[in-house]
């Protein structure tokens, strides 16, 4: 019996995806019916996945059962799957909060969305360099076009600067594949990890243009400086449920970052061992200040999260860059937290907009919100959450980052600049939550929308603010269980480091006779 | 032919690079698809140039062509097929809604 449960991630998206194309454009309720239950089946396969993958096993799928490295393999391994359920459960909260109206701004929306879902669980999934360029096209194409879901002049404009850099990271990412394909003639990773380490030295200097140029696609993809300039326009202009869904687009290239320079160009990597190391924690710590300071000087609420995204994975970056089992344990604990609390906030952004009215999120003084307490407590939390204060996840995510860099040579750089930064997000999130919720006043202009004044149903509020709720929820959920949790992120680090038995499950898989 | 192939896949990034750093987009969109057909090309001999060899298993025949480069760039001319079709909509999109063809719909005068 062939254990086919690898394969549902990918496929059930796919399959959503298609027979939400069929259904008539009238019947909203029946696609967002569909949509749901594709995410939730996705949330139970990935549990499913944790508990098997939790042993340390790897499932090894070869499609067509075709032997490794000959045909394409999907790989299941710890981090593939903690991927997978952190993916579907932002896609939940996001759905939740599309599917109250935002949805019915332009046609597809879901099946875009099932697509979108495909993209990215492929990614994670997939075993082969080339299969992961195929699925990084499609969740791209299914984000270009959310991106530009609802229409609009400024989306437009961020739309075709985000699809543009991209095609030109596509091409980039092609040109590596072609050379590691010429030199090595392989695309499998586990078989380009064995093949490297193999490689004579004759072929370093290629090898080395090759494994770079996968990093500066997958810094492209994660947003890394100089790389970002494309983020901050595209998330804050695109809509909230989208926006939140985006906030885990950035971390496949840090998840491709991980996967290919801990597999492929790892420590037993011969001639092309630990070959991002001197790129990757300064260009971190880079992003981290840079994000800050556009968080600082962001004036748009919106426009702020979109810099603290960037910020975030900024300090994902550096943890990973510590380049130990300690750094990337604390760097994929830090993963989800950075991830639901961003989603959380872009969807609380858009409940404070709307309410706001004219004044939208921009941080000038504004009127008095409807549910200004409810929405204000949540914000407090989103914001304690973000800087890192304690009792929350984003204290305990940078604490062991700061633990895990004790005994690295650059210590204080990693510690001075999480530091401040931490300072720095909590004056900028105080200054924003004080000037929407506090200082406040009567707009002057005498058109003022009289739907704004409407009480809003307390079954609306609570549909609207759910999602948000539920986001918060799985943050804390990270504190309560972070016993367990680190001890699950410290085994994925421990399988990273010791890619030997990724490399011994693909290439030694025992092939099913028919 | 090596040098051929290097020259051209060369100019034609060159081009690419130079017509996507323009300020409007249409060289933009012919830049993104010069730059494809470069790697596409580059994919393609990057399985060794070969000639008159079959690419599959056949009686008393020790040369063959490398199949796969030539699977890897049918899937990449097909998604950069699909995506140069959408950036050209995207172009047309942003040309109705700001009032001009400038990148970042500014109006020169």
């Amino acid at each position: 019996m062939i254990n086919h449960i690898a394969i549902f991630p990918v496929l059930l998206p796919l399959l959503a995806g298609i027979a939400l194309l069929l259904l008539p454009g009238r019947q909203l309720p029946l696609k967002r019916a569909a949509s749901l239950i594709s995410v939730v089946l996705q949330i139970i396969t990935a549990v499913v996945l944790l508990n098997t993958v939790s042993n340390g096993e790897i499932l090894v799928y070869a499609l067509g059962n075709w032997v490794p490295p000959f045909g394409i393999v999907l790989v299941a391994d710890r981090l593939a799957v903690w991927m997978l359920t952190i993916t579907a459960l932002v896609a939940i909260c996001a759905l939740f909060y599309a599917s109250r109206g935002s949805d019915s701004n332009g046609a597809h929306f879901h099946t875009l969305f099932q697509l979108q879902l495909f993209g990215l669980n492929g990614a994670f999934l997939t075993g082969d360099l080339f299969n992961l360029f195929v699925f990084f096209e499609i969740l791209l194409l299914a984000s270009y076009s959310l991106l530009l879901h609802g229409g609009g002049r400024l989306r437009t404009k961020a739309g075709l600067h985000f699809v543009t850099i991209n095609l030109v990271g596509s091409t980039l990412f092609l040109f590596a594949v072609g050379t590691l394909y010429g030199l090595l003639g392989t695309l499998n990773m586990a078989d380009l990890a064995v093949k490297v380490a193999a490689a004579p030295a004759d072929d370093v200097v290629l090898i080395h243009i090759a494994g770079l140029l996968l990093f500066a696609v997958f810094s492209l993809k994660a947003a890394l400086v100089p790389l970002y300039l494309w983020l901050p326009a595209a998330y804050a202009h695109t809509t909230a449920a989208v926006a939140a869904l985006f906030a885990i687009m950035t971390k496949v290239g840090a998840y491709s970052i991980l996967r290919v320079y801990t597999l492929i160009f790892g420590t037993q990597a011969g001639i092309a061992a630990n070959l991002t190391e001197t790129w990757l924690l300064p260009m971190a710590i880079l992003t981290l200040i840079i994000g800050v300071l556009g968080v600082l000087a962001s004036t748009r609420l919106r426009q702020q999260i979109a810099y603290l995204v960037i910020a975030s994975i900024g300090t994902l970056l550096t943890a990973t860059g510590i380049n130990s089992a300690a750094g990337i344990t604390a760097a994929l604990y830090y993963l989800p937290h950075s991830t639901f609390a961003a989603a959380a906030f872009f969807l609380l952004s858009d409940s404070i907009a709307q309410r706001r009215h004219i004044m939208d999120d921009q941080f000038e003084p504004g009127p008095v919100i409807q549910q200004q307490r409810l929405l204000g407590s949540l914000f407090f939390i989103t914001a304690i959450l973000i800087a890192g204060l304690p009792p929350l996840s984003g204290f305990i995510g940078k604490f062991l980052i700061l633990n895990a860099a004790l005994h690295h040579p650059d210590l204080p750089w990693i510690m001075g600049v999480i530091l401040v930064t931490s300072l720095f997000t909590l004056i900028a999130l105080a200054r924003s939550g004080s000037m929407l919720f506090y200082r406040t006043q009567e707009p002057h202009t005498g058109n003022v929308n009289p739907d704004i004044n409407k009480p809003r149903s307390v079954l609306s509020v609570t549909g609207e603010l759910t999602p948000v709720v539920g986001l918060l929820l799985f943050c804390i959920g990270l504190v309560i269980f972070a016993g367990t949790v680190t001890d699950y992120t410290a085994a994925i680090a421990n399988q990273l480091l010791h890619p030997e038995t990724y490399i011994k499950s693909v290439l030694h898989m025992e092939v099913i006779q028919p | 032919m090596e040098l051929l192939i290097a020259v051209i896949i060369g100019v034609l990034t060159a081009s690419g690079i130079y017509l996507s750093l323009r300020g409007r987009t249409f060289p933009v969109v012919l830049g993104l698809t010069f730059l494809s057909y470069a790697v596409n090309l580059f994919l393609l001999v990057m399985g060794r140039l070969t000639i008159g060899a079959p690419p599959i298993i056949a009686d008393g025949i020790s040369r063959y062509a490398d199949p796969l480069p030539q699977a890897l760039v049918l899937t990449a001319i097909v998604i950069s097929f699909g995506m140069t079709a959408f950036v050209i909509v995207l172009a047309l999109k942003a040309f109705s809604e700001m009032g001009n063809d400038h990148v970042d719909g500014k109006h020169k005068p």
